[in-house]
């Protein structure tokens, strides 16, 4: 008993501090306040196809990486608070394998002028000048062969004005610095294919196509197109901000108002009081004293969540709040079932105390193949699942663990710590439950 | 014991409300959103007075986009429905929706490419297929033990034998609800139904288990009795226990509805319908459907 009385202490205790933990973080500006998802805190969702159809498939995950950190730099130039970007490859279910970029801006409502913004970014790479001439045709048509040399290579580029022989004297011309390996690579492509020509694409067109004249070391290159000054010195920023590896193309995008995300908030969080709140009195009403235990563990059960979700942080979304409705239906219900188990007991004739432990014995199969199994759908639709359905599968199964937890660990504990060995006098009507004022023994008895 | 009694009225009945929801389903058809088949969505509201439908339809047709669907939602908001637009559309869109007198202001922007709707649909699919497939063999393990009269696959079987039944019957009332408010099945809704197979299956374990439970102390004991009437026990003992669960998930759902931020509402209402479908199939579905299956596998045995 008293070892119980002690456990229960410390119960009420860390319930109490995780509890004070939640309140205390609540305010948005707090630290470990609640990181919420777009669809709550309002913002923009953009997702961009890459098109590897040119990348060698042993290169594509590093040049989605590279990708990612050159979309990275243009997102924080657009100057966004704590922006995401993630990359996604489609899953091993999908027909096609298709990679993605997934920018998240936070704040951000005019998808035109993000998308406008990060789509600046120039696709630089430089291709090889074959010359084909069909059988039956006369003509000769010249193809572009990939060399693998993208803007990925590119450490910097800057602005200066003619200097060679073959551009007049005076115009602006950008002057490309590759990389260690992007120089090696240049010098590579340019000491194998002297004579022919290595057109530089830009966005997909060809802006400028020199003859090699000789290998060339040392890792630099010139663009000298028919720029005008001021073309020249956007190109030279664009470039310095970062070239893309791949051509990425818009494919989907979202964006939800501050005003919708903030009302969604506040409804949820009155919603969520109210259902609480009639939770509680439910089981207060039905199961009196156990009713009041399992209030006590429900506290502790949200208490534990909200503050794991704070901790690591885990993002906020809609879905996300719908896995945790659904795991403290879980927590109530292995409640439920426990308080059952032993209300049989106590039918039985038995004592407070020794009806809990049978009640608890007898209740934890049903309880654990339950969860079990709600662990392992929700295992499945995270690995398996979209982004929407990872946030409800990871939160609900966040829920399941804490839920077995609070019924099994928290409610066991103060149960045995409140009731006394018989079961007489007040006891028998604290813990009977329904319309009974007390519990009716079964006939046997 | 009225339940296993009678329970040829009561599949008859859950039979004819299938019926219902399946035959709604197939005469309806469940309406995709966007986020399975590819589109846009914009959202909009209105301070002041909402321009009739007839005249933004007539101000957002004069851009090129194709087919497009206009509809009231709340007391101030616009949903319209279109091809996936680009931001240049997007904005030409929303220049149109806004009249003199009455400013839009956008709630919500959503476009997702065509073949990324698909990958989120075949994506859905898999995941409830995979999530079926494992739970059965996770019940068929942890019921190992208890094999006659009927064999641990049977308990995973009818588990996800109900598992349908209760999606069925909410995607059912979604699909009759859809046609009567114009609702479209999201991702929410996706997300509705595998919260709802979460229920489901919880529901009937806790009814099996008790079976489960009520096998193996008939085994120790030396009077058999009959499998009917253990599962009639096994009924009777978790009614309680199902009712009171639901009620309070219910409790929950319904503060969730009333309260909660409109964009929840399906989901709740559908959450609620499929609480409700799994609570009764769970105590007039799952256990009584053992005792036929008893019958039939001891007929088997005995040839």
């Amino acid at each position: 008993m008293n070892r119980y009385r002690t456990a229960a202490g410390v119960i009420l205790l860390a319930i109490a501090a995780l509890g004070w933990f939640v309140w205390a973080t609540r305010s948005p500006g707090a630290p470990y306040a609640f990181k919420l998802g777009l669809d709550l805190a309002g913002g923009t969702e953009l997702v961009y196809k890459a098109d590897m159809s040119e990348t060698p498939a042993s290169e594509r995950s590093g040049a989605l990486a590279a990708l990612r950190g050159v979309i990275d730099r243009r997102v924080n130039l657009f100057g966004v608070a704590e922006p995401l970007v993630q990359t996604e490859h489609s899953s091993a279910v999908a027909a096609a394998q298709e990679y993605r970029l997934i920018v998240d801006l936070p704040g951000v409502t005019n998808v035109k002028a993000a998308v406008t913004a990060l789509g600046k970014t120039p696709t630089l790479n430089f291709r090889l000048a074959t010359t084909t001439t069909a059988k039956n045709a006369t003509s000769s048509q010249v193809a572009f062969l990939p060399t693998g040399l993208t803007g990925r290579y590119l450490s910097g580029a800057s602005l200066q004005f003619g200097s060679t022989q073959s551009n007049a004297l005076g115009a602006p011309e950008v002057l490309l610095k590759f990389d260690s390996k992007g120089a090696k690579l240049f010098e590579q492509i340019t000491s194998k294919h002297v004579g022919q020509r290595l057109a530089i694409f830009l966005d997909g067109q060809p802006i400028s196509t020199p003859v090699i004249q000789e290998a060339i070391p040392g890792g630099t290159a010139v663009i000298s197109g028919h720029f005008n000054v001021k073309q020249a010195r956007d190109l030279v920023q664009n470039l310095n901000f970062g070239a893309l590896p791949v051509p990425i193309s818009l494919e989907s995008s979202s964006s939800v108002g501050p005003t919708l995300g903030a009302a969604a908030i506040h409804d949820g969080i009155i919603a969520g009081i109210i259902g609480f709140a009639l939770v509680v009195f439910f089981m207060l009403l039905w199961y009196r004293l156990p009713g009041l235990v399992a209030t006590t563990a429900l506290f502790g059960y949200l208490a534990l969540v909200l503050s794991i979700m704070k901790i690591i942080p885990i993002t906020l979304t809609a879905s996300g709040i719908a896995g945790l409705i659904l795991s403290f239906g879980m927590a109530v219900d292995a409640n439920v079932l426990i308080f059952e188990r032993i209300k049989e007991e106590l039918r039985e004739g038995k004592g407070a105390r020794e009806a809990t432990h049978i009640g608890f014995a007898r209740a934890w199969p049903a309880i654990r193949d339950g969860h079990v199994t709600m662990l392992i759908s929700s295992v499945v639709l995270f690995w398996l699942g979209t982004s929407i359905v990872q946030g409800f599968a990871f939160t609900f199964a966040l829920g399941v663990l804490a839920s077995l937890v609070s019924a099994v660990f928290v409610s066991r504990i103060l149960l045995l710590a409140l009731l006394p060995e018989g079961n007489e006098g007040i006891w028998r009507y604290l813990t009977s439950c329904g319309f009974h004022l007390r519990v009716p023994l079964s006939d046997k008895n | 014991m009225g339940i296993i009694k009678h329970r040829t009225f009561f599949f008859a009945l859950t039979g004819a409300i299938l019926v219902l929801a399946i035959g709604s389903i197939a005469w309806f058809g469940l309406p995709l959103g966007i986020d399975f088949t590819g589109g846009s969505l914009v959202e909009v509201s209105y301070t002041a007075q909402r321009p009739t439908l007839t005249i933004l339809n007539k101000r957002v047709s004069a851009i090129p986009l194709g087919e497009i669907q206009l509809q009231n939602a709340g007391a101030h908001d616009i949903i319209l429905r279109s091809r996936t637009l680009t931001p240049d559309e997007h904005i030409a869109v929303l220049s149109a929706l806004s009249l003199k007198d009455a400013k839009a202001t956008e709630l919500s922007f959503t476009s997702v490419g065509p073949s990324l709707g698909s990958e989120l649909a075949r994506k859905a699919l898999i995941a409830l297929a995979v999530v079926v497939l494992t739970i059965v063999l996770y019940i068929a393990w942890a019921f190992r033990k208890v094999s006659k009269p009927v064999s641990s696959w049977v308990y995973g079987t009818i588990v996800v034998v109900i598992l349908f039944h209760d999606i069925l019957i909410p995607t059912g009332f979604f699909v009759l609800w859809a046609h009567i408010t114009g609702a479209q099945a999201g991702s929410l809704f996706a997300v509705a139904l595998m919260t709802i197979l979460g229920y489901s299956v919880n529901d009937t374990i806790v009814i099996f288990d008790r079976v489960r439970e009520h096998l193996a102390h008939d085994q120790k004991s030396t009077t058999h009795e009959e499998f009917s009437q253990l599962v009639g026990k096994a009924i009777n003992e978790t009614m309680g226990r199902s009712i009171n669960t639901s009620l309070t998930v219910a409790l929950v759902l319904i503060a969730l509805a009333i309260f909660g931020s409109p964009a929840t509402f399906n989901f709740a209402l559908v959450l609620l319908v499929g609480v409700i479908a799994g609570t009764y199939s769970s105590i007039l579905l799952a256990a009584p459907l053992l005792v036929p299956v008893s019958r039939y596998f001891t007929k088997k045995h005995k040839k």
